[in-house]
Formats: structure tokens, C-alpha cells, sequence
């Protein structure tokens, strides 16, 4: 379809991105790579009266080695994410849901900081880096902030980004010697999860010494597992062990129904899912 | 000319397409590549409702908008717009109600066109469309087939909700089923279905005068030209049709559409070319969608499972009006349910109903998937219920090899088919005794992921269609081709052909029958088609009817330009035309092959014409139009192995085996690309695709984020083989294959799926077969059976299930929700 008109920006740096962003109002918004905006003005969903294109802007792009953490530009699309060798030896999670995501196409031009920005629940990256206890980064008129996932995803398609803020970056926790998997259930290669589970886990001695897991699509935010983590640290590292810890997994989750699964059904996934995921995380 | 310089059989040369070149570079015709001084983009507005009074319509804002040339509404066309057309009243009490190509009064289905606005671009247009105010008054929608047809339902019609009750059969069923020993009986749901052709419609409309040129992505240019004529009174001979590269149809483009005679309408009043392209998310709520039946079957068998009756009772949806080929639609499918097997008495009975939803019509198979689905179903359940191998109780019942031909239950006379060659290689190609063994080995291990084998020994009827058949039928038009043959004076051959492709690839299938016929290099043919002002004549393409009738016209013009050439070639020759035989690609004398002309020599001669004998034209062109004696009957046997995921609901085709039997094969290349994505269509049919509604009538699948359909990444690797059994009815020997790999597939998926499930009681999973509602079928029947599933179920999979009806509750539809 065709959107409706819209003003258009470039900015060369940051700042100018953030001024334009502020005078543009309550419709300006940031587009990156497009992949979830473009479909939302195509079918006239949205009416923002000015796009700022962040494209441009060099230091929102690329993978850094921050010590025990990697930044992430905001800009680092999912076909980066599935090539960077910082992200694969130390955040394997990452590559692995970025490998997920939709189609060859849309992992060329899809950002990480787009795709969290967009807030849908039934993404695959808002629940990865919520399993990653990870840190949100945004630059704003009032200076610079960091925004743990719980705080950033507010509800459905909407983030705690004030005016005028752009997500600039992701410090990612190094999870050296961690196990993990992104279970996503999903009808057709290119559609969105029904259920995604993301579990990194650590193990010691036969038993799960810490395991953290988020959910996707399976409420307005993505949603950390907290009663299977806690079930799970210190049970046997054996797949038994790991279903039982996983029976708890759709515990405080509001699951949507839809064309693809009811309420119930979503439920019963997570738990299975969980399982699965916790399984693989640990190496059983 | 020796042995070695003999020209190699075009025919079975798997030939890369000639078309490809130009479609993969971006030098395609699409209509919408198409831009002509002065045109204008016409958009519509839709109703988002699926009944409603229409109260008002108020263009005036949207045409004092910028850009904006004119808008208007029904009524702006109500004197002069007409009713879309239905060709085929299949019974004459049937109710076809009118249908304006903009609603005037009243909507009966979401996306039904109440107005439009003219722009200098799309973008002005679409932007116009926003400031149109229509009021409407909603009323009840009518969604379910049987709740339209029951006392005190909402009418949608002023002659009501039922259009017609097609009845047929043969033999005495009710002796058939009398004191039969088994009897079982079902109710399949064909889902609703939505086309999904690769190029969206586009139509542009240029008048020149009082005459008319539309390009438009149609599969039916001829038939869309006799129609637009009749609809709008403009005459046949001031309009011109072109189908230029047409982006796929699968039945979608056998249609006259509002979108088109509106753009006529549009043309004529304002005297400038009109465009419009169509989005895919207007599309999928515009385009006339496919399937949708509630398909009440019974069987009646003897104890050692020799097939006694068939009673096939349908509802069929036709959504909201009948188009052009709607009503016959579901009618195709009465001479195939029946399907490979002999029977003593077969009822088939058809009513088709009005529902408020997007009109249906013909989608890639057009009935004949809807009945081989069913009778593939019954006869994998009838299996289950006699404790028999699925196979064996087809080869129980299908017609042998040698007692062809022979005429079916429902009248038809299969010409030839070897149903025991195609079964045979399938088999030990998909390795069906291991699959089994493993199959109970997981069964008696209790595993979580189970496997199943699904069977699909199907039959189609192609070639469409004897024009007597059709006429008895009451179908409004002709089933023949044309092809014309032009000799050029340097030896390159012109071929015209009434055949329309829309990706099937005919420029390289006709060139090799025609390089073979008239023994000229297969580069040397052009083919021509799609414009009514170069191919004049012409039924077009739909029906796996291309090649076995448009194939044969070409064959029989080849004729005629062979014996106008021999004529000519004698006098060259000095010799008389008795002393000349065709050999090798030329006419030659007959025991001195050194004295020949080729075809090309010959053409010169005749456009010279220096020495023509007296009463020869000077001329090789030729015409011929074949109308078929009988449809042709590709068949095959397709098997599939599902893993079953019990857990989740997933489902894995693991191998998937095709052997198709369609004839001889002109370009195997071609028949392997139609296999494969028919296969993949039905697949997607039984395991993705549902148009789904909402509780008001709103199409809750409008894109293709909704609307799923797989890619290359949700399918197995298909193995495929052919057994060739040619067919005795025309002189290529040529089956048809647009359509087999569609038909065959969805039976032979959700059979397997079942196959994987009856240990657990599960007798049928409603399409598509989606993880949830795999996984609700467990769980269903596991709630009613008396004892739960346990591993040590009898590891004979094809044993009978506990509760064959348990699937009754989960097929309502879930975007209800």
C-alpha cells in the first residue's frame, strides 16, 4: 500500500538526530533499517509527520569489546549479529535468534536497536537480551541513560523512551562458559513466534549453577521467567529435571489468543518449549 | 542429410525456458510496467463491512483534492456499469443475483468496491480515498454455510442465501449401502483459500476514439474480451485485450473483474488512459478466493474392502456472488470423487450458498482437489476401520492396468492410466516397508515425536474440455484452441497460439512440438499469445488445458502447413506429391532422401511464388481449432512421511515421493517446476493456508503476515519420478501437469498426519493442520478416550482409532476468538 506523506531527515551526528527528533514532536519518529516501520505506514497504521534516518550516523554501528560486556551499536543489523565474532564467543544467544529472524532480506536491513525500539512482543531480540540481563543505552536531550529491559519495555509496541531519546547502543553481559538456546516456535520460517524461549545457563558439577530465560510472545512485554530460574538453579542437569523446572515457565505470563494459537495453547508451549530450551542450554 | 545431422526430438528436451532470460533481468511487460501519456490511477474504496445498506457515499471533498481528476460512486455508474458475469448457470432454476462492479445500495462482502477516485498518481489517489465519507447502515452478516441455509437466517439475497442444488449420480446407492458390512461416513472442511499469484492484478485501459486497448493480468484475454463486450455494450471489435507477462494466476485471473470494467468505464468517461495496481493486502480481500466446502461423505464397503457406494453431499461456498466460473466450480469435482476406483452406485449432490464473504471461484485444480482430498481421506479411514494397509485396500479397488479404457461410476472414460507402475516406483522410491517398520517401533516405544505415512493415488481430469460435455454441463462457452502457424520467407516460424500462459512457460513447450513438427531448430519459433489483436481467437489457459488441447491445435496447424509445403515441395522437386514422404524434418522423395526441401526452402518458394503449380496459394500459413473428444487423466501416487511432534503440535514432512504419470512430456524441466510447486501449493493448503474471518466479516488475513504461505525453507526436498503412459486421445500423447502436484499432495499430507495420530484415536485434523490444532486433536482425543493412549498401543498403525469422531469440536474457526 501506499503511505501517507511524510517529512523526511538525514542527520549527519547524533545530536543533530536528536534535535530534529525533539522538533519534530509527539509523530517524529527514528527509522533505521525499516523492516517494522515501513509495513506500519504502508498500511496507514502510522501517520509520523517526519522520518529521522539514523542510517547515517557512523557510531551507532558496529560490535565493541567493553570488558566483561559487548556494546552493540544500535544500528548492527541481524545479519551482523550472525557473523560477528565478538557476539559469537561471547554471546551466542545473540547470533543464534538473529539467525531466526524473518528472511535473508530482512536480516540485512534489520537493526537490533529497530527491532527493540519497535517493542513487539512477538520479536525475537526483546526477549534474548531480557535472558541476558542486558542494558539499553539511549541518548536524549537531557544526556545519556541506561535502561534495564524490564524498565524499557513498557507494554505493547511501546518502550520507557521519553521525546527526542534514541536508543544508541547494547551492553551485553560476556557469558563465557554459559550454554544457551533460542527455542522458537514458529508455523513458517518467516513468520513471528507463536512462543520463543531464549535460556542462557550455567553449569557446575553435573547440576544448573544459574540459568535465566525470557519468553517471547507471551504477554505485552517480554517476560522473564523468574520462577523456572529459580527452580532451576541447583537442579540435576538431566532433561527431567529441566521439564519439571519448566513447569512454572507460564507462571505470571498473559499470553495473547490469535490466528496462530490461543491463550492456552501459548501456555502449554512455554512450558514444553522451556524444557527444551534449558535441555539444550545445559548441553542434556 | 546423414545420420549424424539428424535433428535431435525437441520433444523431452529439458529445455531451459526461452522466457526466463527476460523475466529474471527485469525486461518483463508487467501491466504495471506499462505508462501512457496522459494516464490517471484509479484506487478504490472498499466497504469494511460485510453487509451493510450503503446510505451515502460523499465524494465531493476527495474531488476538490489536490491531483484529483474525478471520484464517484455506484450510483455515479449505475445506468451503464451492468452486472458482472456468470458463465455457468448450472442449473436453470439457479439464482444469480445481479453484481454491480461498484455496490450501488447495499454491500455483501468486505472489499466490495463502493467507490473510487481518479488521480494523476496513486499516491494523490490513495491519499483521496481518505477523504470520502460513506455512511452505512451495517446489517448481519451471513458467515456459515449451514447457519445460511437454516429457517430465519439473515438474507443476503432477495432470492435468498441458496443458489442451486446440483444433483448426479449412477447406480442404486441405497442398495449399495443397504446391509452393507461397513459403512463409515464423514465430514471434511475444505478451508477457505486465497490465490496468492506472485504478480498482483493490474489492469490499464487506453481509449483511442470510440475503441478500446486493455492490458490486464489476466489468464483469459479472449474470454475477457467476448465478456467485457457483453457486460458493457461497447462492441467486441473496439476492444482489444492484451495479457502482456502475467505474474501467475492459479485461477485467480480466470475472471472478469470489477477492477477491469471499471477501468473501461472509466476510460470512456474521461477519455484518458486509466491504471490501477492492486496492493497484495487489497488483493487478498478482492481477489476471488478458492475452495471452501463442507464436504458430508459416506462409503459403503464389503468386509474384504471392495468399495459398494460413494455419497458425496456438499455445501459450497460462493461467497457473497457468483463470478464468472463460480457454481461450476465445485461441480468439476463430481466426476472425481469417485477418483481411481470402481464402485456399484455413486450420489453426488451440491448446493451452493451464499455467505458474506469475498466471491469464490476457480483456485488451481478448481474441484478436483476438493473431491481427491475427501475420497484420499475416506479411503485412509475406511482403511483404519477394516484393520487394512491403506494401499492395499486402493489396489483392492482401482482400475486395472489392463481394463483400460474404461468408463467410471461417474460417466467419465479414462482413456489409459497404470495406477500399479506409478504405485511401484513410488513405493521403493520412499522405502514404504521400512518407513512402516519404523513407524510401529516408534508406536511401541511410546515416542514423543510419531511418523506417518499418507497415501495419495490420485486422478484428475485435464484438457478442458469437450465442448459437448461443457454444453451439457451448461457452461456458456467452448472448450477448443486455435493456433495459427506462420511460415516467415526466411524459415523462421511464427506461432500463434489462443493459449495464455501466465508463467507455464509455453513459448519453449510450443517451440520444441513445432520445431519437431516442421523439423526447423527450436530457436527459429516465436510464439506469440496474449493479445486478442495478434492470437484473434482463443480459449486461453486454466485447466491443465494448455498443452493436451492448445498442444494439439498446434500439432494439427503443423498438419496443414506440412501438406500445403508437399504440394509445393513436388513442383520444386518435379515430382508428384504421392512420390514425396516427411522424413527427417523435410519432405524428400520417397527412396531418394538426397531429393528433399526443408520446410524453410519451401517457404521461400511459396512467398516467391514464381512457380507455384496452378490453384496453390502462396502461402504455408495455416489455422487449426481442436476441440477435445474426451479430458485427458494424468494419475500418479504420492506418499508422504510426517513426524508428528505430540508435544507441541509441530509437524515435519520428513520425505516426500511423487510419481506422477501425465503422459509424454514435452520439456521435463517444465513438468518438474509445475510438480514441485504444485506440491508446495498443497502442502500450503493442508499445513498453512486459511482465509479466516472474524465474527463480523472481516477477512482477519488480509497480508501475508497473516496469510501464510511457505517458502522454499518450510518444504522437504521433494523426490520425484514419472511412469509415462500417453495418452490415447491426442497425437502428443500429452496429459497436462498445471494442476496434479496441488491435487495429489494435500490428501497425501494430512493423511499422514493422521496416519501418525490414530494410535491416539485422532481420526482427522481440520486444515490447515496447524501445531495447535494438531495438538488440540491429541489432546481432544485423548479426553474421550476411556484409557489413555499407552505406548504399548498395537503398533499396527493403520489400526482403527478408538474415536474417529473426535475431531468434531476443533474445527470451528479459531479467528473467532
Amino acid at each position: 500500500m501506499i503511505p501517507a506523506k511524510f517529512d523526511y531527515t538525514r542527520p549527519s551526528s547524533l545530536e543533530e538526530a536528536i534535535g530534529a527528533l525533539a522538533a519534530g514532536g509527539e509523530d517524529a519518529k527514528v527509522i533505521a533499517g525499516g523492516q517494522s516501520l515501513l509495513p506500519l505506514l504502508r498500511l496507514r497504521f502510522a501517520y509520523p509527520s517526519v522520518l529521522v534516518d539514523v542510517a547515517g550516523l557512523a557510531e551507532l554501528h558496529g560490535v565493541r569489546d567493553a570488558g566483561d560486556a559487548l556494546e552493540i551499536g544500535a544500528l548492527t543489523t541481524h545479519y551482523e549479529l550472525t557473523k560477528d565474532p565478538l557476539v559469537a564467543a561471547h554471546c551466542g544467544l545473540l547470533a543464534e535468534a538473529a539467525a531466526t529472524i524473518a528472511d535473508p532480506a530482512v536480516r540485512h536491513r534489520g537493526t537490533i536497536g529497530g527491532a527493540l525500539a519497535h517493542a513487539d512482543p512477538a520479536g525475537d531480540l526483546p526477549a534474548v537480551i531480557t535472558a541476558l540481563d542486558a542494558t539499553l543505552i539511549a541518548t536524549g536531550p537531557d544526556g545519556t541513560r541506561e535502561i534495564s529491559p524490564a524498565d524499557f519495555f513498557a507494554d505493547y509496541l511501546t518502550t520507557s523512551l521519553a521525546p527526542g531519546e534514541i536508543l544508541t547502543a547494547i551492553r551485553v553481559p560476556k557469558l563465557d562458559g554459559w550454554g544457551y538456546r533460542y527455542e522458537k516456535f514458529h508455523t513458517t520460517a518467516q513468520a513471528w513466534a507463536i512462543v520463543g524461549v531464549a535460556a542462557v545457563a550455567r553449569r557446575a558439577d553435573g547440576h544448573v549453577a544459574e540459568a535465566r530465560v525470557g519468553l517471547t510472545n507471551m504477554g505485552s512485554v517480554p517476560v522473564r521467567a523468574h520462577a523456572v530460574e529459580a527452580a532451576a538453579a541447583g537442579a540435576e542437569a538431566s532433561a527431567a529435571a529441566l521439564a519439571a523446572a519448566a513447569a512454572s515457565a507460564d507462571e505470571g505470563t498473559n499470553p495473547p489468543s490469535d490466528l496462530r494459537g490461543a491463550a492456552d495453547y501459548r501456555r502449554h508451549l512455554a512450558r514444553v518449549l522451556t524444557g527444551r530450551a534449558l535441555a539444550a542450554a545445559v548441553g542434556v | 542429410m546423414t545420420a549424424t545431422d539428424l535433428p535431435a526430438a525437441e520433444v523431452g528436451r529439458a529445455r531451459a525456458r526461452k522466457e526466463d532470460a527476460r523475466l529474471i533481468t527485469g525486461q518483463t511487460n508487467w501491466t504495471d510496467n506499462i505508462t501512457l501519456p496522459g494516464m490517471v490511477h484509479v484506487s478504490f474504496v472498499r466497504s469494511p463491512h460485510a453487509h451493510a445498506r450503503i446510505a451515502s457515499v460523499d465524494v465531493s471533498a476527495a474531488r476538490g483534492a489536490a491531483g484529483v481528476f474525478a471520484a464517484y460512486s455506484g450510483a455515479d455508474f449505475a445506468a451503464e456499469q451492468g452486472s458482472l458475469p456468470c458463465a455457468w448457470p448450472v442449473t436453470p432454476d439457479i439464482v444469480i443475483p445481479e453484481h454491480p462492479s461498484m455496490a450501488v445500495d447495499t454491500v455483501r462482502y468486505a472489499g466490495e468496491i463502493v467507490a473510487c477516485v481518479v488521480a494523476r498518481d496513486r499516491y494523490a489517489a490513495a491519499d483521496a480515498l481518505e477523504l470520502i465519507d460513506v455512511t452505512y447502515e451495517p446489517l448481519e452478516p451471513v458467515l456459515d454455510m449451514e447457519q445460511a441455509l437454516a429457517d430465519g437466517a439473515v438474507q443476503l439475497h432477495a432470492a435468498g442465501n441458496k443458489s442451486f442444488t446440483w444433483p448426479f449420480g449412477n447406480g442404486d446407492i441405497d442398495a449399495a449401502f443397504r446391509d452393507a458390512p461397513v459403512v463409515i461416513e464423514r465430514t471434511y472442511r475444505q478451508q477457505r483459500l486465497i490465490p496468492s499469484a506472485m504478480e498482483p492484478r493490474a489492469v490499464v485501459c487506453a481509449p483511442v476514439a470510440d475503441e478500446y486497448t486493455m492490458w490486464t493480468s489476466t489468464q483469459i484475454p479472449h474470454v475477457l474480451r467476448v465478456m467485457l463486450a457483453l457486460v458493457t455494450g461497447i462492441p467486441e471489435h473496439k476492444l482489444r485485450v492484451i495479457a502482456p507477462d502475467v505474474g501467475g494466476g492459479f485461477g485467480s485471473k480466470l475472471q472478469v473483474t470489477a477492477e477491469e470494467v471499471l477501468a473501461l468505464l472509466l476510460a470512456r468517461k474521461l477519455g484518458r488512459p486509466v491504471k490501477w495496481t492492486e496492493t497484495r493486502s487489497e488483493g487478498n480481500v478482492a481477489v476471488h478466493h478458492g475452495r471452501d466446502q463442507i464436504q458430508r461423505v459416506r462409503i459403503a464397503a464389503d468386509a474384504d474392502g471392495r468399495i459398494r457406494g460413494l455419497d458425496v453431499d456438499l455445501l459450497a461456498d460462493m461467497g457473497a456472488y457468483l463470478m464468472l466460473v463460480t457454481p461450476g466450480v465445485p461441480l468439476l469435482g463430481a466426476f472425481m470423487f469417485n477418483a481411481i476406483y470402481k464402485m456399484d452406485a455413486y450420489r453426488f449432490n451440491c448446493t451452493g450458498v451464499f455467505t458474506s464473504k469475498t466471491p469464490t471461484d476457480a483456485y488451481r485444480g478448481a474441484g478436483r482437489p476438493e473431491a481427491t482430498y475427501a475420497i484420499e481421506h475416506l479411503m485412509d479411514d475406511l482403511a483404519a476401520e477394516l484393520g487394512m494397509d491403506p494401499l492395499a485396500l486402493r489396489e483392492r479397488n482401482w482400475i486395472k492396468h489392463e481394463e483400460f479404457p474404461f468408463t467410471t461410476i461417474a460417466g467419465l472414460t479414462y482413456d489409459s492410466g497404470n495406477y500399479e507402475a506409478a504405485t511401484e516406483t513410488a513405493k521403493e522410491l520412499f522405502g514404504y516397508d521400512a518407513l512402516r517398520a519404523e513407524q510401529a517401533e516408534r508406536n511401541a516405544a511410546g515416542s514423543p515425536v510419531r511418523l506417518g505415512i499418507g497415501i495419495s493415488t490420485f486422478t484428475e481430469m485435464c484438457g478442458l474440455a469437450p465442448s459437448r460435455v461443457l454444453g451439457s454441463l451448461a457452461y456458456a462457452a467452448g472448450g477448443w484452441e486455435h493456433a495459427s502457424i506462420r511460415m516467415l520467407p526466411t524459415g523462421k516460424v511464427e506461432v500463434v497460439t489462443g493459449s495464455s500462459a501466465h508463467g507455464q512457460g509455453h513459448e519453449t513447450a510450443w517451440s520444441q512440438i513445432v520445431a519437431d513438427q516442421l523439423g526447423v531448430p527450436f530457436e527459429d519459433v516465436r510464439v506469440l499469445h496474449g493479445d486478442t489483436a495478434i492470437s484473434h481467437k482463443g480459449m486461453d489457459t486454466y485447466g491443465s488445458r494448455s498443452l493436451v488441447v492448445g498442444g494439439t491445435a498446434i500439432v494439427n496447424a503443423c498438419d496443414k502447413v506440412r501438406q500445403k509445403a508437399r504440394v509445393i515441395a513436388a513442383a520444386m522437386l518435379e515430382v508428384s506429391p504421392d512420390d514425396l514422404e516427411w522424413s527427417d524434418g523435410r519432405w524428400a522423395v520417397r527412396g531418394d532422401p538426397d531429393q528433399g526441401k526443408s520446410i524453410g526452402e519451401i517457404a521461400f518458394a511459396a512467398f516467391a511464388a514464381h512457380g507455384l503449380p496452378d490453384g496453390v496459394e502462396p502461402s504455408l500459413d495455416s489455422d487449426a481449432t481442436y476441440d477435445p473428444d474426451n479430458f485427458s487423466f494424468p494419475h500418479g501416487t504420492h506418499l508422504c512421511a510426517a513426524e508428528v511432534d505430540t508435544e507441541t503440535g509441530q509437524v515435519r514432512i520428513r520425505s516426500y515421493v511423487a510419481v506422477d504419470d501425465v503422459g509424454v512430456v514435452v520439456n521435463p524441466l517444465i513438468v518438474e517446476g509445475q510438480v514441485h510447486g504444485g506440491i508446495a501449493q498443497g502442502v500450503a493448503q493442508a499445513l498453512y493456508e486459511e482465509a479466516a474471518y472474524d465474527s463480523s466479516g472481516n477477512l482477519v488475513t488480509a497480508s501475508l503476515a497473516d496469510y501464510l504461505i511457505p517458502s522454499a525453507a518450510d518444504l522437504p526436498s521433494f523426490t520425484t519420478a514419472r511412469t509415462t503412459t500417453p495418452s490415447t486421445l491426442n497425437p502428443l500423447g500429452v496429459k497436462g501437469v498445471g494442476e496434479a502436484g496441488t491435487i495429489a499432495s494435500t490428501p497425501a499430507v494430512v493423511n499422514a498426519i493422521v496416519d501418525a495420530l490414530r494410535p491416539f484415536g485422532v481420526a482427522d485434523v481440520p486444515m490447515p493442520c496447524t501445531p495447535e490444532r494438531v495438538w488440540r486433536a491429541i489432546q481432544e482425543a485423548r479426553g474421550a478416550a476411556t484409557a489413555p493412549p499407552a505406548a504399548a498401543t498395537p503398533a499396527s498403525a493403520s489400526g482403527p482409532g478408538p474415536n474417529p469422531d473426535a475431531q468434531d469440536d476443533s474445527r470451528e474457526d479459531r479467528s473467532a476468538r
